[in-house]
């Protein structure tokens, strides 16, 4: 399988990739929204990680032009804040999956991934 | 439902009577000040409407009942005067016309007879014969020449040739034709009178019939009158001597004890107070071409009896209408001011409630925006020791050294606590805003506990939780629950001293409600308080910083997921509160969230 991971602190996810990668899973990692957008027209990813608040434009939204170019993708978010309900509105119109709230273990989200893709 | 079970004695009731007969708002002391203050004073809002309302009700009703009462006084009293007045001059009538009779009968003998005729015995005889059958009460009759004697007499005395020409009532008829004498006692002591006619030819010549007359007729007009009010009448000569007999003012040819009234052209009814202070009602005519005066005297307090009853009824219904509107007025007026009182109860209450709901508010949307901050720093230190774990296991570079492994196992430990208490912090927040959802008695209480455990830690207190397995799920407000949770279970804390024992107990009451005990062994409360701990406002804790308002919002929070709230407690054993859940919560129309 193989994971995009997009959240502004570059070091949570770099380092979040290269544990993946420990587990044998394929993660790429980009920092932005218009580096995640540019990343989907390269390569085909079966999830995508999302944060749910990137700068300018939110996860939500990430998560639906994603899944414009990509109807096929699937989506796990990450969030800081369990008490917004937009965003639980939001995600669910975008099809997410799970939402985690972090600090994520590890080993929940593979548990997730996994999951997502028996589905 | 407030279950209290408490005794109440015998003093308790009377307090109790004393206090539901004053309305509550009646020591209600408004806390704010300013100049909206006046408008809160219940006290007086109450006087301002009784008094208000009794003086408009009143005030027209005694206004009217007092004008009625003189205006129909003032007509009964002019009635009575009226219907004296008629019978004066209906009795004064007959007695005319019966004078009148006599005279005539008198004045017919003499201009139908002849001298000569008259002076005749038997033809005179004849004529008294049949004066005395057509009218009755001709005792004597005498034919008296112009020199003033007797020529004919026929009558029970022998006055045949009797001298009257130095006599007054000779010259009275001599000059005015006509007399009428006063009563006085004659045969037999009879009261008679004696009415003579004088006759003058052209020749100038003239002659006088005099007639006595027994005056029995005349009384018995006087017995056949009705009179109200225990009345009299009766007749006077102008020097005041009855001249019939009076019922209660003396007998005939006695004094009248009564003044005489002052001459009048016509009949006059007048007020008289006697000496003993009886009002009497005098109506009197003089008679004229006699010399006599009719009276009809009557008892003024007799005629106003049927005034007097009618106006007690008039003085009862006042007072009884008086009676029924005051206590009308002062039940509405108390009722009224009553719920206004309670209204601006709720109202303060209200206010407390949004004030203490939006206090919450704040400190939820503080709690998560902590833990939203400390979340990102805190995945990335969750990310960074993870991979020096993964680099300590799964690169063959990194020897595994297990005291490396235990120091990163550590960290990591630490940073799943720390996520822990902001997950429950955020949580906690995330259940402040959100409606019905289905939720789990036992997390409840535990995410609540968790909140205390440091203090009871601290404090010694033990905590035991008994949830038994077939507790389902509630569908229920989770934030309203873990309110009510957080409150009760603080509440038996403040009432613990160290090295308590809270017991918190869950059953299944029915296939619809489950019950949850939460038993302190505190210091208990009294049986006195105990009604009113659900109270706004009631605190003991106020000194202490309590605002009086924990448990009442805690009973409003109950009352919002459709449960009930009792409480047991036993001074110085401890307190237990139970409260009763619905599995299924009925959302409210409007409810707040």
């Amino acid at each position: 399988m193989k994971i995009l991971l997009v959240d502004d602190e570059e070091e949570l996810v770099s380092t979040l990739a290269e544990r993946l990668s420990f587990r044998e899973i394929d993660a790429d990692w980009v920092t932005s929204c218009e580096d995640a957008l540019k990343k989907v027209e390269t390569e085909k990813y079966d999830i995508a990680v999302l944060d749910v608040k990137i700068p300018r434009i939110s996860g939500i939204e990430l998560g639906r032009r994603l899944k414009e170019k990509d109807p096929e993708m699937r989506f796990i978010f990450m969030t800081g804040h369990a008490s917004d309900d937009d965003f639980r509105a939001g995600s669910a119109e975008v099809g997410a999956d799970y939402y985690l709230v972090k600090p994520v273990n590890i080993e929940l989200l593979i548990e997730k991934m996994k999951k997502v893709l028996e589905d | 439902m407030i279950g209290v079970r408490s005794n109440l004695d015998a003093k308790g009731w009377n307090t109790e009577i004393m206090g539901s007969l004053k309305p509550k708002f009646w020591d209600y002391q408004d806390i704010t000040s300013g100049p909206a203050r006046r408008m809160f004073n219940f006290r007086r809002m109450w006087k301002l409407a009784f008094f208000l309302t009794t003086g408009v009700a009143l005030v027209p009703l005694i206004s009217m009942a007092m004008l009625d009462y003189k205006v129909t006084q003032d007509a009964i009293e002019s009635e009575i005067l009226l219907r004296t007045s008629r019978l004066v001059s209906n009795t004064q009538r007959t007695i005319s016309y019966f004078m009148a009779e006599r005279r005539s009968a008198l004045d017919l003998v003499v201009h139908e007879n002849t001298f000569e005729i008259l002076t005749d015995h038997a033809h005179l005889s004849k004529i008294i014969q049949d004066l005395k059958e057509t009218f009755g009460g001709f005792v004597d009759l005498g034919v008296i020449d112009p020199l003033g004697n007797q020529r004919n007499y026929i009558g029970p005395y022998s006055l045949l040739g009797k001298d009257y020409s130095n006599q007054a009532w000779f010259k009275e008829v001599v000059a005015h034709g006509v007399y009428i004498s006063d009563v006085f006692l004659g045969f037999r002591h009879i009261p008679h009178m004696v009415i003579a006619v004088k006759h003058e030819l052209s020749n100038g010549f003239f002659y006088v019939l005099r007639a006595t007359l027994d005056t029995e007729k005349f009384n018995d007009m006087f017995s056949n009158l009705e009179i109200a009010g225990r009345g009299d009448a009766f007749i006077i000569n102008y020097e005041g001597i009855l001249q019939t007999p009076s019922r209660l003012h003396g007998n005939v040819l006695e004094k009248l004890s009564l003044p005489i009234p002052e001459p009048a052209p016509k009949t006059r009814v007048l007020e008289w107070k006697s000496a003993d202070e009886v009002s009497l009602i005098i109506g009197y005519r003089y008679i004229a071409g006699t010399p006599f005066i009719l009276m009809v005297v009557k008892q003024k307090e007799e005629l106003m009896k049927p005034w007097y009853t009618t106006r007690m009824e008039v003085i009862g219904f006042l007072v009884i209408s008086i009676i029924i509107i005051l206590l009308v007025i002062l039940s509405g007026a108390t009722y009224l001011v009553n719920r206004v009182y309670l209204a601006d109860q709720t109202r303060i209450m209200t206010l407390h409630e949004v004030e203490y709901s939006n206090k919450m508010a704040s400190i939820g949307r503080l709690a998560s925006g902590v833990a939203h901050e400390i979340n990102n720093p805190l995945a990335i230190i969750n990310e960074k020791a993870g991979l020096i774990k993964d680099l300590l296991t799964f690169k063959k570079d990194y020897t595994k050294d297990p005291r490396l492994i235990g120091l990163v196992d550590s960290v990591l430990s630490s940073v799943e606590r720390c996520g822990r208490i902001t997950k429950r912090l955020l949580g906690f927040a995330r259940h402040m805003d959100v409606s019905i959802q289905s939720t789990k008695l036992d997390e409840i209480i535990h995410d609540v506990l968790g909140f205390l455990y440091k203090e009871a830690e601290y404090r010694s207190i033990e905590v035991s939780v008994k949830i038994p397995n077939d507790i389902p799920q509630l569908e229920t407000d989770r934030g309203k629950l873990q309110q009510i949770f957080l409150n009760l279970i603080n509440n038996a804390f403040a009432a613990m001293s160290d090295g308590g024992h809270l017991n918190i107990t869950a059953r299944r009451e029915d296939k619809d409600f489950v019950s949850a005990t939460i038993t302190d062994n505190g210091c208990g409360i009294p049986d006195e308080d105990l009604e009113r701990i659900f109270e706004p406002f009631f605190s003991t804790k106020t000194k202490k910083g309590g605002t009086g308002l924990g448990l009442s919002i805690t009973y409003g929070l109950v009352k919002d997921v459709g449960g009930t709230i009792s409480v047991q407690s036993e001074v110085e054993k401890g307190t237990s509160f139970t409260i009763t859940l619905p599995l299924k919560m009925e959302q409210k129309e409007g409810s707040k969230t």
